[in-house]
């Protein structure tokens, strides 16, 4: 069989390059830039929530963070406040973001551990509370980004994207992390079987604590650069990103069943979501539509990828 | 000893009873009119279909699965039912079956294939919820009358969500933790390996189980399109988490094979009720879904504090 | 009588191979009417596989069947238990979620409809009665609530129940090993007196003196094929111990260790009755009794105390696939896996030195592998033991505790392991080393024998014997002392 020969988590990169030769031949060659462009920069978005998403899944079986969406709003909400307070002082809002982020990932690792709810449950009962915070903090209204965040993630030298970039730099800094640090290698080993990381001398508590505190700070980053590119924060910013992140860190070749992460795999799948959006566009395909076609697409990949192990 | 076996089995459904419980007199108190066949009606008018959902829930939470596309799969039927069921109720009951048998055929390719059921239920989600919008792009439709005076019809003695609630917790109980067969779904969420050295097919107890959680999901569409007298795509994403938190309210557990029917829907009335609970306390609107959540905890952090021996 | 009574179920050239591997290698079987068999046999040996192909849950690969004379082809666990055959499997296969009546259930399809809650309770009551007389075990509550040893006693029952099904042939996979010594007896006295009533049995056991007890014929298995059938006259353990090619490990020089090293391990018992452990530097100490009887829970507790403090721990999980093996990781990767604080600088870990370091113990264990990049999974189970033991060697932990690591494990492999553990301890480390297998015991410089959740008898030098130890494990040898 070819696909055999083909690793499952490239899937991903060729869907994408399919799509956007289809969108070639149909608006023509010179689309295919703008295009790219467009699914570069929101893909990048995709790809922050989704690595941190990865973590957490990668650290076991039912392991998932369903806060991440509020985390998000909240924290672009915060970091959008404090940098209008201080003057739009960048660095001054990025901080409060993660710093938001980091105490939504403690707060969701502290509900599983000491009250032992399942994750699931868990994230979500905490995405409830950060959601009121978040409505409280903003309302309705779209709070603006100074104006040199925005300028930040537009910032482009000459063909680079500077966001992107930045985003794909942090992904290459994932995948080492997960392959030559010895955290890394807890998360995975953790992930593959909790008792006998344990009984390997892993400290399973920690390493997890760790994945979801770098969730919440993916997530709260997700929130800041969102808001700069799309001109502000809003009530509903984050929803689309629970599901997508999932289904990109599946898709990117992460096993749901946990003990194995892909960074860089993710990339291939967020682009062909994005450009599958954009590709149903111009053929002016219906909502309703795109919505089947992505969910087929998303069992079908599951159903044919060829697994390491049967668990 | 044996005591506290006895006492931990009553768990799940004492826990939420006390919420439950708490809840209501803290209404009541603030509210005394509520306390009447009338106010029982509007406190739990979006109960029922929430209660169904759950039940949907637990078979396949049963089972050690979870089912990602349970609220957008409700909303499909809803949007069916505003289209179809005025004008041609046979031409309805075809395509329900349909998406029933889609919803069935994809419970049977998680266990064929053995796929994590996480992400092909997240994929059906998106399936169901393009279905719905194909067949209705925004809410709307039109329900036919009997099925709105059904849903608002008023029984004797007890409003009508309370009669379904108690009628279905019974049913479910009769069905799943009494009967002979109800046993054999349970055997194979606690352990399909012994279950199948025992010669029975696990496949086949698969399907039975997505068939049932597929019917149960119509009935909840059907009862809150009358409810809402119209069909919307959108109207029930929050019955796939609402639904969870209920199993597991209920003292379900993601192992497979512990779940409690009666629990499940004193879950269900306990969720359903917190909003309400939330307005009549004058949490203002802001703050209600935050409240949503800590009520979630309080009530599951009491389900840690008696019972220490349950371990992930 | 063996020859006498007409046959019931029979294998002829009976085999089985997953892949390359021979599991089964044309074995012969003959079961009479009420015949009792003794199947015994080291781990591996082939004892397990034959009973899965009698059983049907397992197709064989080759060879004819035969039921009451009758060749049959289609053979499935349904069909199996039409004819009135039942198996107690090794590992349980309750339900832990369902109680007593409704695990019954499962087994009986005729338990269906009205009342069949009250049948299926009477039916397990009857043989829970019948086979454990005053059991005094609750029906109605989740068996998982249930102590391990009343689980296999319904699990037993279960077995023996009768419903509108014909109960004709049961076979017990070591169905004593969590029970205690009345129960034990119970169950034996049981098995004689079926066996009168014309129901046959298999069983299969490590306990050599209740297959003399019971059985009218003791067949051997070795490698995957039938070693040795005999008549049950006159025969005894030793003539047992020898067809089933048990290599007598040289003995070591008992008493040798006069000097002890550093105390590295002292840990209270939970009460009085509940003996401190003591572990010295060189020392290996052994966790004798039967299972199920506190020795698992203690090690866990040791091992999470030493971790908490800080100590340079190690655990062999025998229970490979739970607590031992990361399914999706190569030998390197599972071997290195406790040494990675050695091989990394600031959190960051050095490649080349891992593979170093996984080259070192793969040879030195003589693990049968292609190279340490192959999949942990792909290897025999023997071999991933051995992995698993250089997980341990190969870390920097003076204390390396044993959790009855050598289940599934060949004869060869055992030899191997068992001097490289004698080497480790001579060279300063100490070993806990619970085993299920007693004759392995006789590698400890001392024993604690457990009994009831507590380490109850020490036993030392030449104390550490077969019969010492069984007596302690039943409470009918020497009082406790504290070790």
């Amino acid at each position: 069989m070819m696909l055999r020969r083909i690793p499952p988590w490239t899937y991903g990169f060729w869907a994408a390059a399919l799509m956007l030769g289809v969108i070639g031949l149909q608006s023509g060659l010179g689309s295919i830039g703008p295009t790219l462009t467009v699914a570069l920069a929101f893909g990048a978005i995709s790809v922050l929530v989704g690595t941190g998403q990865m973590f957490v899944i990668a650290s076991g079986p039912g392991n998932l963070d369903l806060s991440v969406p509020s985390v998000l709003t909240l924290a672009a909400y915060v970091s959008m406040t404090v940098m209008d307070r201080t003057g739009g002082v960048i660095s001054a809002g990025i901080a409060a973001a993660l710093a938001v982020g980091a105490v939504a990932g403690c707060l969701n690792y502290a509900a599983i551990r000491f009250l032992r709810l399942p994750p699931i449950i868990a994230t979500l009962a905490w995405s409830f509370i950060f959601q009121s915070f978040a409505f409280n903090l903003g309302g309705q209204a779209t709070l603006k980004p100074p104006q040199a965040l925005s300028d930040f993630t537009n910032w482009r030298l000459g063909w680079v994207q500077v966001m992107p970039l930045t985003i794909m730099t942090l992904s290459v800094v994932a995948a080492l992390a997960l392959a030559f640090t010895v955290w890394g290698r807890n998360l995975l080993a953790t992930g593959q079987n909790e008792r006998a990381a344990h009984f390997a001398g892993v400290r399973v508590g920690p390493v997890r604590l760790v994945a979801y505190v770098i969730c919440g700070m993916t997530a709260a980053m997700a929130g800041v650069v969102l808001s700069g590119f799309t001109g502000g924060a809003a009530l509903n910013m984050g929803n689309t990103y629970l599901m997508e992140s999932i289904a990109i860190v599946a898709l990117g070749g992460t096993s749901v069943a946990g003990g194995q992460a892909n960074a860089i795999g993710i990339w291939g799948a967020a682009l062909f979501f994005n450009l599958m959006g954009t590709m149903l566009n111009i053929f002016q395909a219906d909502a309703g539509l795109r919505f089947v076609l992505m969910g087929i697409l998303i069992v079908l990949i599951v159903a044919i990828v060829p697994r390491p192990e049967a668990r | 000893m044996l005591d506290r076996v006895r006492f931990r089995r009553a768990l799940p459904v004492l826990l939420p009873s006390v919420a439950l419980g708490v809840m209501l007199i803290a209404i009541f108190s603030i509210q005394p009119s509520a306390m009447s066949y009338f106010g029982f009606t509007l406190l739990f008018k979006m109960a029922p279909p929430l209660i169904l959902a759950a039940l949907a829930q637990m078979l396949i939470i049963l089972q050690g699965e979870i089912d990602l596309s349970n609220g957008a799969f409700v909303g499909l039927v809803t949007c069916i039912a505003a289209i179809f069921l005025k004008d041609d109720v046979a031409l309805a009951f075809v395509i329900l079956l349909a998406v029933m048998a889609a919803y069935v055929a994809l419970g049977w390719l998680i266990h064929f294939r053995q796929l994590p059921s996480i992400i092909v239920s997240l994929g059906a989600s998106f399936i169901w919820l393009g279905t719905a919008i194909l067949f209705l792009p925004a809410p709307g439709g039109e329900i036919p009358d009997w099925l709105r005076t059904a849903t608002a019809w008023k029984p004797p003695l007890l409003p009508l969500p309370i009669w379904i609630a108690l009628i279905i917790a019974i049913v479910a109980h009769l069905v799943l933790m009494r009967s002979s067969f109800g046993v054999m779904l349970r055997a194979a969420g606690g352990n399909p390996r012994a279950v199948q050295k025992a010669g029975w097919s696990i496949a086949w107890l698969r399907v039975v189980v997505y068939g049932a959680a597929a019917v149960l999901l119509v009935l909840a569409g059907l009862m809150l399109a009358g409810l809402i007298t119209s069909g919307d795509p959108n109207v029930a994403p929050s019955y796939t988490l609402l639904g969870i938190g209920a199993v597991i309210l209920g003292g379900g557990a993601f192992i497979g094979g512990q779940v409690s029917p009666v629990g499940t829907v004193i879950g269900a009335l306990t969720l359903s009720l917190a909003g309400s609970f939330l307005s009549f306390l004058q949490v203002p609107a802001t703050w209600q879904i935050g409240a949503q959540g800590v009520i979630l905890f309080l009530v599951l952090a009491g389900r840690v504090l008696v019972d220490d021996r349950r371990r992930a | 009588m063996a020859g006498a009574a007409p046959a019931f179920l029979s294998g002829d050239g009976l085999t089985k191979s997953y892949g390359a591997v021979k599991a089964l290698s044309a074995t012969d079987f003959r079961w009479a009417r009420g015949e009792v068999i003794g199947l015994i046999g080291h781990n591996g040996a082939g004892k397990s596989t034959l009973i899965n192909v009698l059983t049907g849950t397992v197709e064989r690969s080759g060879g004819t069947l035969t039921l009451d004379g009758m060749p049959l082809s289609r053979w499935n666990a349904v069909a199996a238990q039409k004819a009135g055959l039942r198996c107690v499997f090794q590992e349980l296969s309750l339900c832990p979620n369902l109680t007593a009546a409704e695990n019954t259930r499962v087994l009986h399809r005729s338990l269906q409809g009205w009342g069949w809650h009250a049948r299926a309770t009477a039916a397990i009551r009857s043989a829970l009665d019948t086979v454990f007389p005053g059991h005094g075990i609750p029906l109605d509550i989740a068996v998982a609530e249930l102590p391990i040893g009343q689980r296999q006693m319904i699990e037993i029952a279960r077995a023996f129940s009768e419903t509108d099904m014909p109960v004709r042939g049961v076979i017990l996979d070591e169905p004593t090993s969590s029970l205690g010594p009345e129960a034990t007896r119970q169950l034996l006295d049981h098995v004689e007196r079926a066996a009168q009533a014309g129901i046959a049995c298999v069983l299969i056991t490590h306990r050599l003196n209740e297959v003399l007890a019971v059985a009218d014929r003791v067949v051997v298995m070795k490698d995957g094929a039938v070693a040795s059938d005999f008549v049950n006259e006159g025969l005894t353990r030793s003539a047992l111990l020898a067809s089933m090619g048990t290599v007598e490990p040289a003995k070591r020089v008992q008493g040798a260790l006069t000097s002890r090293g550093a105390e590295l391990v002292r840990h209270d018992g939970k009460d009085a009755e509940d003996a401190v452990i003591s572990l010295h530097a060189g020392e290996i100490l052994g966790f004798a009794g039967l299972d199920g009887h506190g020795q698992r829970e203690r090690l866990r507790t040791i091992f999470d105390t030493s971790v908490a403090k800080g100590a340079a721990i190690a655990f062999v999980a025998g229970d490979r696939v739970v607590e031992g093996v990361f399914p999706l990781w190569s030998i390197r990767e599972n071997l290195i896996h406790r040494s990675l604080k050695q091989l990394s600088k600031a959190g960051f870990l050095s490649g080349g030195q891992g593979d170093a370091l996984a080259r070192i113990w793969f040879d030195k264990l003589g693990v049968r592998a292609p190279g340490i990049h192959v999949p942990l999974v792909s290897l025999s189970g023997g071999n991933q033991q051995k992995v698993l033991f250089a997980r341990a060697l190969a870390s920097d932990a003076a204390v390396i505790i044993l959790d009855d690591p050598m289940r599934g494990v060949d004869v060869g492999t055992k030899q191997e392991v068992y001097a490289l553990i004698r080497a480790e301890a001579e060279r300063g480390r100490a070993f806990i080393w619970y085993s299920t297998e007693i004759e392995e015991l006789e590698n400890c410089d001392r024993v604690l024998v457990f009994r009831e959740g507590r380490a109850v008898t020490l036993l030392e030098g030449t104390e550490i014997e077969h019969n010492t130890i069984i007596d302690a494990s039943f409470g009918t040898g020497k009082g406790a002392i504290h070790a």
